[in-house]
């Protein structure tokens, strides 16, 4: 089999199980649906690991194709095509890999919904969407993967569509989404005006020309063209990986059931918009202002969000809210030209965020469908396997030493240290503080989850909807399609980050996609302080993160294990910040007085006055009735009385005579 | 390219004279005259394929032409060809004229064989429409299909029917007698009713702002742009599904397609002086507009007002070609434009079409329009929902449907004009999605909003077969637009060409213009 055929399976054989066991639910049957999307996604895993290992141990080169001739038109070719190279095979195994996961823990999740058949179609379509987002070679194919993955997540929120909260976050997120991607797509205009190509490797070959080029937007202001169109490509990121002002969408895509949250808000496409500039990093190297916008708005997510987690109660919101500080985290290596350092911290990422959403989602079956951690608390001794996998990814969260959280995360917090770019002193502090945020939050979640003494309790006659609190069996361990999943995911948890750091950081493995400018590159100043994963990690306890880390611990320790009464309490000493936070800094609240009420508002005034009255009512029937009053007026003359018409004959004769007469 | 046998003609008179009979079949015998209507509309559409698979992609000149004179005394011909502009929406036309026979099935009771044979009747005239070259023969067409349309609407239409299909024909007459006037201009000053010697024909200034202002009166009404769109609204909501179908599928493209033929090549310069007008007006159609359909409570009100944000990219990508050649030397984005108008009236023919159809497939069941009766129909139609769905994101642009591509080559293009026109049809892209998605939250998704919805039946196989024709449409074009653009090429390339060279006569040499 060649490469060719191989990378067109990939992306083919999850499409083909999505389309079968979407369409012929029928004839397949529920085991027929999971076997198919199952195989589908294991086989795309394994020829993607077989790319990844051609690639590193046997020399393959990057691969760059067309597969197909979308439309030629103008003179400008627009393709369907690949290009593979590291970058595109890591990111094809880690979301074949999460997705695989995913597809068997949804065995056991979806085991009992009467939408088990479509929910497999979705997620291997999502999967089928994200690898052509990842292997496209130009920004159309881009735009595509990036759109229907939005599509699949649209469908995937509202999956329960009888539910009002889920049909409202799926119309949310893809409106927010769309704001993104009208930043996107005026950026892939940009792209197409500048360089007359919309192929990676055309439009890179030609970077250098656009950096000297200014584009006036108004009238007297003249921009640096390659600026214009980075923050445009960037709006477009901020979109898909939700860094503020357009996160709102994330947090309430939690109405999904679990198992995408696991796939698609915490693992893949999320991460889309931070591949996106890895992936566009020799135009985003060419402009200074661009590259400190995204730091910036990625340090001020990374802390801003995190922060909000802390008062969340819903376990699956406490996530969310660190997935949003996460991205941050990785919006911030971006920002400082650190694009290695965010690729790493995605790749990471992915296994310890997909594991602690699959273990909250194992949490949330065992407890039926309680997703309160007020309700919860001592499933330790229940549980074991979810709680000490769900140990592991938050020790991976925090950054402990060795994990691979720590590796990912310390780099970037050494990559800003390093950066002169400005505003990075300001994003170093968000970026250090965010570690005892982090900490606080993730140990806070473990406590009130796992430790101390339930906070619900059984009652065997409590009937089919018993109140929140009351269970009607013992919570048990979940089953084996689930827990292997977990421990699937812990294991890369653990280790990826220890045996792939120096590669993919520092080893000039992801130098054949990514473009530094040697002014701009951190990674090589730290690499020249790298000796090796163990060193780091020793090296790591005399550093602040690792004591920001563990004060994180210790606070959560007191106040959740040892204290609980002062949780209660110092939410009561500091009302108005409490209430900030819980209101989620009233942006949603924000957003709702601003656009949605106003674009309706406008709608209604512009149909009523505009186009009913105005247009309508003035000039189209304005005019119907003008010419139908003249008609009455002048119908009234044809009376049909001869007399009349004989005196106005006489009346005109006179008339006529005068006129003569007169002239 | 001359044809051995015209096949214009047959396009033309076999469902003129197919609907004859189907008419004269009398009205009992109802179901002779739908298989009578089907078999004449396939007929026409299997003939219509041969323009396509016979149609010389290299050449701009007009193929298959047939050329009789018809009224010697004022040399009007029977003139007819095509080009790649009008093979195109001739296809597009002959497809619905055959889906629109399927969709009314069993669904029209009344008087079956006249709304059958309107729907035939019209499909020849429509066609005749896309394949006239003289211009009287196509300002005959043209009025000549306002009449079985303006039958279906008055005589199968909801209860305001007399109101929308007045409205309608007044305001379609007004603007085409502006053009008639326009007509008989040009044949007074070219001597010949012949379209290709109009584009040929040396134009002086005034004449030409005249001439362009007729045109626009006529063709901004069809297509329609803003303001005088209040028509399209009432029009759809009174007309039955076919009629509706019909509208917006075909009949706002004739508005289209009279700029290519007749504004942009008959008065270059005037197309120029004032594109300013029509690329405003264009704008205001997608923004506004796209603000008036998200307070729709209307199903078919919303969709229209859709449409009319969705032309909206049709005239703005004809017309931003003289922006490009002004503002830079590199000319590329102007063929961009005007193909991607094209994609998108052949696209918003599929997507609207299917909308309608959607919509009827409702409105057939509990005989209302209105959004808030509606709620949860997921539930109890689970493939009307996939449908649905997939239509309606079509509507809002997604990659991968035949929603995308005109409206990402017209974005695409206007960035190279002006930034802020790419700005403003780009919002289209958040205002498209939240009037599509907002009426699918309300009437698809949600729990079962009553007792009604709760009872409907899933679409039958006749429905399946209408939607998954059209759904495979709308991905096809969206997934491989190749083969859709390449047909235009060569005729874009020369329209564009043309569109350059000024038609102004030279100082002193004609006499021409008033």
């Amino acid at each position: 089999m060649s490469v060719e055929t191989t990378l067109l399976l990939i992306p083919l054989l999850p499409l083909a199980a999505a389309i079968i066991a979407g369409l012929l639910r029928a004839q397949v049957g529920r085991a027929g649906a999971h076997w198919l999307t199952i195989i589908g996604v294991a086989v795309a895993f394994v020829l993607s690991a077989w790319v990844l290992y051609q690639q590193v141990f046997e020399g393959l080169g990057s691969l760059n194709y067309s597969v197909y001739t979308w439309m030629i038109s103008d003179g400008i070719r627009f393709e369907v095509g690949f290009l593979v190279d590291h970058l595109t095979s890591l990111m094809m195994c880690v979301v074949t890999f999460v997705s695989l996961m995913v597809h068997v823990y949804t065995v056991g999740y979806m085991s009992e919904d009467p939408g088990y058949q479509r929910f497999f179609s979705y997620i291997a379509l999502f999967t089928f969407s994200m690898l052509m987002l990842v292997m496209s070679n130009n920004f159309l194919q881009l735009f595509f993967g990036w759109e229907a993955v939005g599509l699949v997540s649209y469908l995937l929120i509202g999956f329960w569509y009888k539910r009002e909260s889920a049909i409202f976050a799926n119309l949310k997120a893809f409106l927010v989404n769309r704001v993104g991607d009208f930043g996107f797509l005026l950026g892939i205009a940009g792209i197409l005006y500048a360089t007359g190509s919309l192929d990676y490797a055309e439009v890179f070959a030609q970077a250098p020309e656009i950096a000297g080029q200014t584009y006036s937007i108004l009238p007297g202001m003249e921009w640096q063209l390659i600026t214009v169109i980075c923050v445009c490509l960037f709006i477009g990121a901020m979109g898909k990986s939700a860094q503020a002002p357009l996160h709102v969408w994330l947090p309430d895509s939690m109405e999904g059931p679990t198992p995408i949250s696991a796939l698609i808000h915490a693992a893949t496409m999320v991460t889309a918009g931070i591949f996106m500039v890895a992936r566009m990093s020799p135009l985003f190297e060419l402009s200074d202002a661009a590259l400190s916008f995204v730091m910036l708005t990625g340090a001020f997510t990374a802390l801003a969000m995190g922060l909000i987690g802390i008062v969340q109660n819903d376990i699956k919101r406490v996530i969310a809210y660190s997935t949003l500080s996460q991205l941050g985290y990785m919006t911030v290596a971006l920002g400082v030209s650190a694009y290695s350092a965010a690729i790493f911290h995605l790749m990471t990422h992915a296994f310890f965020k997909a594991l602690l959403f699959l273990g909250a989602g194992s949490v949330i079956i065992a407890l039926h469908h309680q997703q309160d951690m007020r309700f919860m608390g001592g499933l330790r001794k229940h549980m074991p396997i979810t709680w000490l996998t769900a140990w592991v990814g938050t020790l991976a969260l925090v950054g402990f030493p060795l994990l691979s959280g720590f590796y990912s995360k310390d780099a970037i917090i050494e990559a800003v240290a390093e950066s002169h770019r400005f505003g990075s002193s300001l994003a170093y502090w968000a970026v250090l503080l965010g570690v005892l945020v982090t900490s606080f939050y993730s140990f806070r979640l473990l406590y009130l989850v796992f430790h101390g003494k339930p906070r619900y309790t059984v009652d065997h006659e409590a009937g089919d909807h018993p109140p929140d609190g009351v269970l009607q069996h013992e919570p048990h361990e979940s089953p084996w399609v689930v827990t292997v999943p977990l421990v699937l995911l812990a294991i890369p948890s653990v280790v990826i980050g220890y045996f792939t750091i120096d590669p993919v950081l520092f080893g000039g493995w992801l130098d054949d996609a990514i473009t530094v400018l040697p002014q701009n590159d951190v990674l090589a100043e730290l690499g020249q302080h790298f000796h090796g994963g163990m060193a780091m990690a020793l090296h790591a306890f005399g550093t602040a993160p690792f004591w920001l880390m563990i004060a994180g611990f210790v606070l959560a320790t007191v106040i959740y294990r040892l204290q609980p009464a002062l949780a209660d309490r110092l939410k009561s000493r500091m009302p108005g910040l409490h209430r900030l936070l819980e209101n989620k800094y009233y942006w949603d609240e924000l957003y709702q007085s601003l656009f949605v009420k106003r674009a309706v508002q406008l709608g209604q005034g512009l149909w009523e006055k505009a186009d009913a009255g105005l247009i309508d009512g003035l000039l189209v029937n304005g005019s119907a009735r003008l010419v139908s009053n003249v008609a009455a007026r002048v119908r009234l003359w044809q009376s049909g009385y001869l007399f009349q018409y004989a005196f106005a004959m006489i009346l005109g004769l006179i008339g006529i005579l005068a006129v003569w007469v007169v002239v | 390219m001359e044809s051995n046998w015209p096949v214009l003609s047959l396009l033309i008179w076999l469902p003129i004279i197919g609907g004859a009979l189907v008419a004269a079949l009398g009205q009992q015998k109802a179901s002779q005259a739908r298989i009578l209507s089907l078999l004449v509309s396939l007929l026409t559409l299997a003939l219509s394929v041969t323009l396509f698979t016979d149609f010389d992609r290299d050449t701009a000149a007009m193929q298959f032409v047939e050329r009789q004179p018809w009224i010697d005394a004022f040399r009007i011909e029977y003139f007819l060809g095509v080009d790649g502009f009008s093979m195109p929406l001739i296809l597009l036309t002959t497809f619905f004229g055959v889906l629109v026979v399927i969709a009314s099935w069993e669904v029209i009771r009344s008087r079956v064989h006249q709304y059958m044979a309107s729907f035939l009747v019209m499909e020849g005239l429509m066609v005749g429409v896309f394949s006239a070259l003289d211009g009287l023969l196509f300002y005959v067409f043209f009025e000549a299909m306002l009449i079985p349309m303006f039958l279906v609407i008055g005589m199968w239409g909801g209860p305001r029917r007399v109101y929308a299909t007045i409205k309608f024909f007044l305001y379609t007459f007004l603007g085409s007698v502006f053009m008639l006037v326009g007509l008989i201009y040009l044949y007074l000053q070219s001597g010949s009713w012949s379209i290709p010697d109009w584009h040929q024909l040396p134009l002086g200034g005034q004449a030409q702002t005249w001439l362009f202002l007729g045109f626009l009166a006529a063709f901004s009404v069809k297509i329609p742009m803003w303001p005088v769109h209040t028509w399209l609204p009432d029009a759809h909501v009174e007309a039955p599904t076919g009629g509706s179908v019909i509208l917006a599928a075909i009949m706002l493209k004739i508005g289209g397609y009279g700029f290519i033929r007749f504004s942009l090549p008959i008065t270059p310069d005037a197309s120029s002086q004032l594109d300013w007008l029509i690329i405003a007006l264009s704008l205001i159609a997608v923004v506004y507009i796209g603000f008036v359909a998200l307070v729709q409570q209307d199903m078919k009100k919303l969709i229209a007002y859709s449409s009319i944000s969705h032309m909206g990219f049709v005239t703005l990508g004809l017309f931003i070609a003289f922006g490009i050649f002004r503002n830079s030397s590199d000319p590329q984005g102007a063929a961009l434009g005007v193909e991607g108008a094209m994609v998108q009236m052949i696209s918003h023919g599929f997507v609207s079409g299917a909308l309608f159809l959607c919509v009827g497939v409702l409105y057939d069941r509990l005989h209302s329009r209105m959004i808030r009766d509606y709620g949860g129909v997921a539930n109890s139609m689970p493939w009307f929902a996939f449908f649905a769905v997939l239509f309606f994101m079509a509507n809002s642009g997604l990659p991968g449907t035949s929603g995308f591509v005109g409206e990402f080559m017209v974005i695409l293009a206007s960035f190279k004009a002006n930034f802020w026109y790419a700005f403003l049809t780009g919002l289209n892209l958040v205002l498209g999605a939240a009037y599509s998605l907002w009426l699918v939250k309300r009437v698809i998704f949600g729990d079962v909003g009553s007792t009604e919805v709760a009872e409907l039946q899933d679409i039958n196989r006749r429905e399946a077969l209408v939607l998954t024709t059209l759904a495979a449409a709308v991905l096809l074009v969206g997934l491989w637009p190749a083969p859709l653009v390449d047909v235009m090429h060569a005729s874009v390339a020369e329209l564009l060409v043309h569109i350059q060279q000024s038609k102004l006569p030279v100082m002193g040499a004609v006499s021409a213009g008033i």
